[in-house]
């Protein structure tokens, strides 16, 4: 049956051109495809009706199914499955839905599903379970720690992963792909009946992503792309002068002023910072220098306390606010329909991310996307002559899968094994459908086994572990304590040690790391949320403050926060060296001429075939300068092995600094590089070996360990209400990993840490990727007299390390610029 | 970062005094041995002071479904043993947190070992963790004291926290003392240590499956921190 004669696809269609809508080809298609009972990818861009495609599907399918009774057909069971990354989004996506069941006259229910959903309504829906359910990854593992889970499957036609692109590349992505390998599996006719549909934006792997969300079910798949064009628009705020020695972070705060206009222009602007400290100096610069904003200006990041967020968030909505300064938090989620400005300060560090914000304006099909950029130090403009090459070029960032998450499997097998408990050998299959788990040996599968029944190495007839239990084949966790405090305990998000900021009197501020605060002394003023507090004491997990008056405060810095550039815009970064001296038409490319005429006197403007080495002599010692332009994440690793490798030729002792563009080894001793040896430093021959020599990986490994204990079980938090002695089942993550490492160090979750810091940390497989490609360049090294423009930012990022107090590090530098 | 290469040795091993044997220690001219094992021995009363042994953590977790390796707690007491052999003490006093929870499988092990020393005397100044039932102290052959407990001038106690006055020195434990230094370039590393000021001595936890809490010290405290089986003197 095709849709423009199906019975459904007329009374679907109906409704739309009554509302004035026409169907995208798109949504026809996918439309199409559902009735054919086909799987796959939808790749549309938000805000296109890319819910639609999918959910009115499966409308369409029913009212085909009961084309002449569908109003009257009640308790259908759940038909369609709805996954969805957002708690925010489900809420909209529940209404637009009920909407169209309203409209249609359906008998359709809509339930939603996650950790705001009350236990009455949860039993509800057990007890008669709505036709459509809107859940997240963690509420549907939830939902398989039910007794008798499978039953709600019966009727189960089609199950959506929304916006896939997020979830695909975190751990919350090998959750669903658990969650679908075990519900088309648990009924003999599933793997026909159910469609599997993920909904995606673009990304550079979109095939791929299919292949991973379908892998478990065994059918042939297809993409259908939306081919809905979004004009962006990007706008620089440049400089009046562009200073040729640029020093990151310095510029931006000084352009704030240049902002207050477009502000002013706006309806509503989102701006975008990278970090939550940067956040908070911009909050207060912004009502510094434009206190007539006071009042419709707000802040918005993640460890403002959620409710003042959900505030901001409802003020964006009902267009009461002139501007937000924000973080990723406002990357995703809903549409706030008031925002026509987005102004993005500092390096987005990836063209997706860019794209994302961008397309925060201008939500209309067709209308134009406009984008300010507000660099922060003279260079980043360079960053964005690229971005607009990216754009053009559709470059977008993949994101990789990850790849056998045993702490999320072993989570998934006490989840099986509380509810209905599982059979090992049908269990393994279904397991290794999975994109995930297509690699997991036998060997590895039985030690997971020996895990969660034994313990692993036990002290023989001393030993009394407990958690999941054999019974005639059927592995089972049959303790309630166990049960109940497992069930507490499922997800993948690992918040880091976070403390409670309140005031003296009550009252939630939000929360900050421990970290940070363990360094401040009572009487110390720092700021949180755009406010001015002042440290009283810490009890417990809560940090109790009073307002403050003070002129100056700390401003608190987030682990976490920095991002490191990604390999694409790496690329085209480049590319975009080639032209910086002859490009007439990009202003910023011709903003940056006279810095890059000073880079070309001085030094050397590397092309695209080419490495740039500088060799820098001035009374801080000997400076080593490479510019791969790889990103921080890539540089960290890289630098270490070159110190390693120079390490090999003489005894010398370095200090390493790096930014997004290159890195530097400083030594007070002349470093042996010159045009005969500096090849084979950049070979990738030994690579694993160098990189074990030359990174302090246990580190790295104990760091990655955290969240994979939590989400492996081994870390108890606690809950409310229950007993003291709990309090005795704690440990840390840093102490389990020592006693690990000594007592059990084949360990499966501690060799998944190392595993992790390799491919992620470490980024080995792009590190390796990088070494080849520097390999095969022209690798020129030069000798300038002074410091180059490329290099100051560099030298600058590590004199910031050397523990000098912000004002004398700026004393400093002023006086650095002043000699050049 | 910064990473410092040099030859032959590491940066610890050149700039720190060390000892491989414990580290002698003269309190009020009494002479006190600082074991690189987490234990003190007191060469007037042949006493071994130790504390927060936590017997049993790693049983109580496993009890409850969480996978640490069981080793750890046989390594623990098979170190006091040890300790008790090389100083052949008549006694031994534990400042608290002899066991970490309700009984379980794991201190039968302890029973059982208790019986082959029947000779020494146990005294334990009863820590929070301390909460099994007085019949089960009684049958293992362990003397417990509340609150603070005396012997001369020398006092011993759980908390540092909750010291009476009277003994002009006290030992006590429960912090679980921990020193960080910090080695090449960014890189800092945590020992537990011997805290010592000049009426106190705070003893690190015994057992290797205990945290480090870090402590800040004054000029004139004394840390001793232990670092691959050796003593270092800060």
């Amino acid at each position: 049956m095709k849709p423009g004669t199906s019975a459904g696809y007329t009374i679907v269609n109906q409704w739309l051109n009554a509302k004035g809508f026409q169907p995208f080809t798109f949504q026809i298609e996918t439309w199409q495809h559902i009735i054919d009972g086909n799987s796959g990818l939808v790749n549309a861009p938000t805000g296109c009706g890319k819910t639609y495609s999918v959910f009115l599907g499966s409308v369409i399918r029913f009212i085909n199914e009961h084309p002449l009774d569908y109003t009257k057909q009640k308790n259908n069971g759940l038909r369609l499955l709805w996954i969805t990354p957002l708690r925010a989004l489900a809420k909209d996506i529940c209404r637009a839905m009920e909407e169209v069941v309203a409209d249609l006259g359906l008998q359709w229910r809509i339930g939603v599903r996650n950790g705001d959903t009350s236990p009455g309504e949860r039993e509800k829906q057990k007890r008669n379970i709505p036709e459509v359910l809107i859940i997240t990854p963690e509420s549907l593992h939830l939902f398989l720690a039910q007794k008798n889970y499978p039953a709600a499957f019966q009727n189960l036609q089609i199950i959506a992963a929304d916006e896939w692109h997020e979830l695909l590349g975190s751990k919350r992505g090998v959750q669903v792909e658990l969650a679908l390998s075990r519900i088309l599996n648990c009924y003999p006719d599933a793997q026909q009946r159910i469609s599997v549909w993920g909904i995606s934006a673009t990304i550079g792997n979109l095939i791929e992503a299919k292949e991973v969300l379908l892998a478990p079910l065994k059918k042939e798949s297809v993409i259908v792309r939306a081919h809905i064009a979004k004009n962006i628009r990007v706008e620089s705020i440049l400089p009046d002068e562009i200073e040729n020695y640029p020093w990151a972070g310095h510029l931006g705060i000084k352009l704030a002023e240049k902002l207050i206009p477009i502000i002013e222009q706006s309806k509503t602007a989102l701006i975008f910072i990278n970090t939550r400290g940067m956040s908070e100096t911009w909050y207060q610069k912004l009502l510094d220098i434009a206190p007539q904003f006071a009042g419709v200006i707000a802040l918005h990041h993640g460890s403002i306390e959620p409710e003042l967020r959900l505030w901001v968030e409802d003020a964006l909505h009902t267009e009461k606010l002139k501007a937000v300064v924000c973080t990723s938090s406002l990357d995703l989620g809903v549409d706030f329909r008031p925002v026509d400005t987005v102004i993005q300060v500092g390096s987005p560090k990836g063209v997706a991310r860019f794209l994302q914000r961008a397309g925060r304006s201008g939500h209309r099909p067709g209308e134009t996307s406009v984008i300010y950029f507000l660099p922060t130090h003279s260079l980043e403009l360079l960053e964005v002559a690229a971005l607009k090459q990216a754009i053009r070029e559709e470059a977008i960032e993949s994101r990789e899968p990850m790849l056998l998450c045993f702490d999320v499997l072993l989570q998934f097998l006490c989840t099986l094994a509380v509810s209905d408990g599982f059979e090992p050998v049908q269990l393994f299959r279904e397991i290794k459908s999975t994109y995930c788990f297509a690699d997991i040996t036998e060997a590895e599968w039985q030690e997971l086994l020996l895990h969660i029944t034994e313990g692993g190495k036990a002290l023989q007839h001393y030993d009394e572990y407990k958690k999941v239990e054999i019974e005639d084949g059927i592995y089972k966790i049959k303790s309630r304590r166990i049960a109940m405090r497992h069930r507490m305990h499922i997800g993948t998000i690992v918040s880091s040690a976070m403390l409670k900021v309140k005031f003296m009197g009550g009252g939630y501020i939000g929360v900050i790391e421990e970290w940070f605060i363990s360094r401040l002394d009572p009487g110390d003023v720092f700021t949180l949320a755009g406010r001015n507090l002042e440290l009283v004491v810490i009890k417990e997990m809560t940090v109790m403050v009073r307002k403050s008056n003070a002129k100056k405060s700390i401003v608190p810095s987030w682990m976490g926060g920095r991002m490191s550039l990604t390999a694409n815009l790496g690329h085209v970064l480049r590319k975009t060296f080639n032209k910086v001296l002859t490009d007439e038409d990009e202003i910023e490319l011709k903003a940056l001429h006279p810095l890059f005429m000073l880079q070309q006197q001085l030094s050397h403007i590397p092309r695209e075939h080419e490495l740039l080495v500088e060799q820098i002599e001035n009374k801080d010692g000997y400076h080593l300068l490479v510019y791969p332009f790889e990103g921080r994440q890539v540089h960290e690793a890289m630098s270490a092995i070159l110190a390693y490798r120079i390490g090999q030729i003489i005894p010398i002792t370095f200090s390493i600094s790096m930014n997004d563009y290159g890195f530097e080894l400083l030594s007070d001793q002349p470093i042996p590089v010159d045009d005969n040896n500096v090849r084979e430093l950049f070979t990738s021959d030994e690579l694993l070996l160098d990189i074990q020599k030359s990174m302090n990986s246990t580190e790295m490994a104990r760091r990655k360990f955290r969240d994979i204990a939590v989400i492996g079980g081994l870390i108890f938090q606690g809950m409310p209400g229950e007993h003291k002695k709990a309090r005795h089942l704690q440990s840390s993550a840093a102490l389990l990993f020592s006693v690990f490492e000594e007592f059990d160090p084949k360990n499966i979750l501690l060799r998944q840490a190392y595993n992790e810091v390799l491919s992620q940390q470490m980024d080995e497989a792009r590190l390796r990727q990088a070494l080849q490609r520097i390999y095969q360049s022209d690798i020129i090294v030069r000798f300038p007299k002074k410091e180059t423009p490329l290099s100051f930012p560099i030298i600058v990022d590590g004199l910031s390390r050397m523990n000098l107090s912000s004002e004398r590090l700026e004393d400093r530098v002023k006086k650095m610029q002043g000699l050049l | 970062m910064q990473i410092i290469f040099t030859e032959r040795h590491d940066c610890l091993s050149v700039s720190l005094p060390f000892m491989t044997a414990p580290l002698q220690h003269i309190i009020q001219k009494n002479t006190f041995w600082l074991s690189p094992h987490r234990c003190v021995f007191w060469q007037e009363e042949e006493a071994l002071i130790v504390s927060d042994l936590h017997f049993g953590k790693t049983g109580h977790f496993r009890k409850n479904g969480i996978a640490v390796p069981a080793q750890v707690y046989k390594e623990d007491m098979q170190r006091l043993v040890d300790q008790i052999s090389y100083f052949k003490p008549k006694k031994v006093i534990v400042v608290g947190d002899f066991f970490h929870s309700e009984s379980n499988k794991e201190l039968d092990l302890f029973l059982k070992w208790r019986n082959d020393l029947y000779m020494i005397e146990f005294i334990l100044i009863r820590g929070n963790h301390d909460i099994l039932e007085n019949n089960w102290y009684r049958k293992a052959g362990i003397t417990v004291e509340e609150g603070m407990y005396a012997i001369r001038d020398f006092g011993f106690v759980h908390d540092p926290a909750e010291v009476i006055p009277g003994p002009s020195f006290i030992f006590s434990g429960h912090l679980h003392p921990g020193i960080g230094i910090n080695g090449a370039g960014k890189q800092s590393l945590f020992f537990p240590c011997y805290y010592f000021t000049s009426t106190q001595a705070i003893l690190p936890a015994f057992s290797k499956f205990s945290g480090l809490a870090m402590v800040r010290p004054k000029k004139s405290d004394r840390v001793f921190a232990i670092v691959d089986e050796k003593v270092i003197c800060f």
